[in-house]
């Protein structure tokens, strides 16, 4: 007779000592492990219902403005660094790891209507409503600075500015389009199409040669530096207000509409626009892609930041606070993490990226868990009670009612050209899909 | 120089067996010539996504190199067989620590309930004339022991070793491991059987008056409490796959019950006659049933099908139990018999003849233990080979101490399932809800059975004598209604069905002969 039966020595399980950690020995047979998928639904929801419990975006407020926020720059090297113009002509220098303000000037005579940093990161642009371009040393210790380094009188009215990514060339906007070599004080080249004025320029990061503009007669504008000419010009139904190039994609860029929404484009083929992003209830004032290319972050005259992702339709975040005003200036740290908004009532807001994100060191364990749990959240993304808890947002009042009045007014036009459609010979009134209605025309 | 040489590291190959072990199920189609999925961005998604699945299959497979424990045995020698071997005789042939696990304790208070928690450490007894106990069955070291002054129909640990819920006289009562009563259920009445369902907090109660009940622990609440119509409940054991109550009635009927619904999730004819006891598998793949006519049947639990075998033993068996090895122990009178699955029938394995009454039986988990209760006193017998050898630490761990016993806890808490989800197909929630056969055919059966559209039935006025009357307002009601009801399906059909896209030539007007076209022409030219 041959018998062996189960003993366990109780000291291959127990630690040895205090400080030891606890044996924990591991079978991964499934039949031991009964109800995985009915485990992993409840863990689901727990880390969505977890995710809402920890998303409190608001990490800090920076003071010291004494008149509306007009725009914002983001050091290209020192996460840190961040200027901002406001519209009574004071250029401000914030520390953002303080909060506090290092630095500040009055610089222009009305409205700051740009600032960028030149190449070498050493200066930066400013310009403003007094046809001045001025060229700024940036000290961190010297408190003292007052004079800027170059000041070049415009014939004409510059509204923005953007700079070259590797050379020393920016593009100012106004009642025209003039390229500027940094060292001169003439614009090197001057493009025209018609337009009496531009709002905003941008330089492509990738595609360095392009920019595109808009203009006030509803028209984006595409530049290439190599040609004498503009390229292309579309035309929308309404003004485009800011538009921001996709850092990773060349040929990608996102505009600010005063009809509510963003529209993504693809410059290859600008006869209708790659994406419709709603969600905004009033006119979009800024927009600024993630350093990731696959986010942007839209602010809005409706008091709200709305975060989008590039390939959708909807916002997949909105903030809002109370004491936030009407934004006018919007901003994606380049490492991925925060958002800087500037708003009419003299606050620069920063933000998290991710609402419910941690902040700081995480542990090994803490890493790995966020990751399982993220890893539940997509497998069960479409189960009902997932789906609700992840997409619900509360918003003011004020938005809340404008969205159901534009979504009932989109259903009466919808029900209305139904109708027409209904009653009026087959074809004459054609099926128009979203993203072809917003655009008037092509210019080549 | 020398290059070297860059293979990829030869891993070891895997048995298609291990593989099917750790299986996660088919995965989705996407070859190119047979897939659905017309979206290359998803297909490819897909894609990554199914090499990640099969790596993880592989990757858990190959830990089983990792597990250290080995099971039991017990082998005979030439010209004998391993039911001859008594428990004297196995317990002088094994070591002392193993040896000390075979004891019987002789008690005055019986019959005995026992029942272990579901690490297998504890133990707790409840004896017919109030005696409870629970113990460290291990180190023999007593957490109390009390006398209730009442008589006791069964007990069972909740999920940890420090409490435990007592089925009385007349109601159900929680203590703690030091013998202080925490809670009385008053709404728990008559209780005979008690089931505890682990990963959804739940306390199942079954009672005399055939009461069904369960009550979530965690927060106190009865889930649900209605009666099953079966009579007395008996017989009840839980599915632990699944949750399900197995509740078996003197019809011969097994019905299987969620707190979800009132009526049972299945039923399965079994046996002719009174169903003496039902064991479900640990990990939910077979049930065992008995009858009083002798008979012992093993049926797919999965599948709702069977019996995958029938045997006729000597005496009604009384009470069954499964092992996690699934070894089946069959209790008749005071005969124990355990009996193992080898190729495709249960064979008997090893046999124990009490002092007394068998009056209930439990495998130990994750020790090769049976644990019977008699009606004078508690015995544990070894039955080499029906314990898992390597436990999952996170899951259940006999040598968890305090601080891990907190600790998981609080993680079971957090895991806890709720009790909407039990159903009989424990992975329904993960599967895509499409609608089966039978719910299209009851949604069309709605759609025809539709309730008629209100009738706003205002019968005017008549002066004349003879044209009123109840009666026929309420006719004229009925066939009003019948006409809406008509109405409506058509509608609804003619929403459904296809357009008639035949193509209906323009005809030649006969005039007064076209009577005399057929049908269908006739609707054409009208």
């Amino acid at each position: 007779m041959k018998v062996k039966v189960l003993t366990r020595n109780p000291d291959e399980y127990l630690r040895e000592t205090k400080r030891d950690i606890y044996k924990v020995p591991r079978n991964y047979d499934p039949a031991l492990h009964p109800f995985e998928a009915a485990r992993e639904y409840t863990r689901a929801l727990n880390s969505v219902k977890l995710e809402k419990v920890f998303a409190k975006p608001f990490v800090g407020c920076l003071e010291g403005h004494k008149d509306g926020v007009s725009c914002l720059c983001k050091h290209p090297s020192q996460l840190s660094t961040v200027l901002s113009g406001a519209f009574d002509g004071e250029i401000r220098m914030w520390n953002l790891t303080y909060r506090m303000c290092i630095w500040n000037v009055l610089a222009h005579d009305g409205i700051i209507r740009g600032i960028v940093f030149s190449q070498s990161d050493e200066n930066f642009i400013s310009v403003g409503d007094d046809k001045t371009i001025k060229t700024w040393k940036l000290e961190n210790s010297s408190l003292s600075q007052e004079e800027p380094i170059n000041t070049v009188i415009s014939k004409t009215i510059i509204t923005g500015i953007s700079h070259h990514r590797t050379r020393p060339i920016f593009a100012t906007c106004g009642e025209v389009c003039h390229l500027w070599e940094e060292t001169r004080n003439e614009p090197i080249q001057t493009f025209k199409w018609g337009v009496d004025s531009l709002y905003d320029i941008k330089y492509n990061p990738v595609q360095s040669n392009l920019f595109a503009a808009c203009a006030s007669d509803r028209s984006i504008i595409l530049y290439d530096a190599r040609e004498t000419g503009p390229l292309q010009k579309v035309f929308m139904k309404l003004r485009t207000n800011k538009l921001s190039w996709n850092p990773m994609e060349a040929v990608t860029f996102t505009c600010a509409n005063e009809d509510y929404n963003l529209y993504t484009y693809d410059i290859r083929k600008l006869k209708t626009p790659v994406n419709v992003h709603m969600d905004h209830v009033e006119a979009v004032i800024d927009v600024d892609y993630s350093p990731t290319g696959k986010e942007f972050v839209s602010g809005s005259y409706d008091k709200s930041i709305r975060i989008f992702e590039v390939n959708k339709g909807h916002s997949r975040e909105v903030y809002h606070t109370r004491r936030m005003q009407r934004l006018t200036c919007m901003g994606w740290s380049l490492d991925n993490k925060y958002i800087i908004s500037g708003s009419d009532e003299m606050n620069i807001r920063l933000w998290k990226a991710r609402a419910s994100e941690k902040l700081g060191v995480l542990r090994p364990r803490e890493r790995a868990a966020l990751y399982y749990s993220e890893a539940l959240k997509e497998k069960f993304a479409a189960h009902p009670q997932i789906k609700r808890i992840s997409r619900h947002r509360q918003v003011p009042k004020y938005i809340y009612n404008a969205k159901a009045e534009l979504r009932t007014i989109r259903e009466k036009m919808n029900r209305k050209e139904a109708n027409r459609r209904a009653h009026s010979k087959k074809g004459a009134v054609p099926f128009v899909s979203e993203r072809k209605k917003h655009v008037v025309r092509q210019e080549v | 120089m020398e290059t070297t040489d860059y293979r990829p590291r030869k891993r070891v190959r895997i048995s298609k067996k291990k593989l099917a072990k750790y299986n996660k199920g088919e995965g989705i189609d996407l070859r190119e010539n047979s897939t659905r999925i017309k979206n290359e961005v998803i297909k490819q998604k897909l894609k990554k996504k199914e090499v990640v699945f099969n790596k993880t299959v592989k990757d858990t497979a190959r830990t089983e190199l990792l597990l250290t424990g080995d099971y039991g045995c017990l082998e005979a020698d030439c010209g004998e067989v391993t039911i001859q071997y008594k428990q004297k005789q196995i317990v002088d042939n094994v070591d002392i620590t193993a040896a000390a696990k075979c004891f019987t304790l002789n008690l005055e208070f019986g019959p005995y309930y026992i029942n272990y928690t579901r690490n297998g450490r504890h133990l707790v007894l409840g004896g017919r004339k109030g005696h409870v106990a629970a113990l460290d069955w291990v180190t023999k070291k007593l957490a109390c022991e009390i006398n209730v002054m009442e008589s006791i129909h069964d007990v069972s640990w909740l999920h940890i070793e420090t409490m435990f819920a007592v089925a009385q006289k007349d109601w159900v009562f929680i203590y703690d491991n030091q013998g202080i009563e925490l809670h009385c259920l008053k709404q728990m009445y008559k209780v005979t059987r008690l089931e505890f369902l682990p990963y959804h907090f739940l306390l199942a109660s079954g009672s005399k008056e055939g009461y069904l009940a369960w009550l979530d622990v965690s927060i106190g609440k009865f889930v649900n409490s209605f009666n099953s119509k079966v009579g007395k409940i008996a017989v009840m054991t839980q599915n632990p796959s699944n949750a399900v109550l197995c509740v078996g009635d003197t019809k011969g009927v097994v019905s299987m019950w969620s707190p979800n619904s009132k009526d049972p999730l299945a039923k399965m004819l079994c046996h002719t006659q009174t169903v003496a006891a039902c064991a479900v598998h640990p990990y939910g793949t077979y049930m065992a049933t008995s009858c009083l006519d002798r008979s012992v049947k093993i049926w797919d639990i999965r599948q709702l099908a069977g019996p995958m075998h029938s045997y006729y033993v000597r005496a009604p068996v009384q009470h069954l139990s499964y092992s996690q090895t699934g070894q089946l122990a069959m209790a008749m009178g005071n005969v124990v018999e355990v009996y193992r699955s080898s190729t495709d029938e249960m064979k008997p394995y090893m046999r124990h003849r009490a002092d007394w009454t068998v009056t209930s039986m439990q495998f130990c988990p994750y020790e090769d233990i049976l644990g019977i209760g008699s009606t004078r006193g508690v015995s544990s017998l070894l039955i080499p080979g029906s314990g898992e050898p390597n436990f999952d630490g996170l899951e259940s761990n006999p040598f968890q101490t305090k601080s891990q016993r907190c600790e998981a806890e609080v993680k079971a808490l957090l895991d806890k399932i709720q009790p909407e989800l039990i159903c009989l197909d424990p992975v329904a929630i993960a599967e895509v809800d499409t609608p089966t056969f039978k719910n299209k055919i009851e949604a069309t059966k709605n759609l025809l059975y539709l309730k008629p559209k209100n009738i706003d039935f205002k019968p005017r006025r008549t002066k004349a004598k003879g044209k009123g009357g109840t009666a026929k307002v309420v006719k004229t009601k009925k066939i009003l209604k019948e006409l809406s009801r008509k109405e409506t399906i058509d509608m609804l059909r003619q929403t459904d069905s296809p357009s008639d896209t035949r193509k209906t030539e323009p005809q030649k007007n006969y005039g007064i002969l076209n009577r005399f076209l057929p049908k269908s022409n006739k609707k054409a030219t009208r």
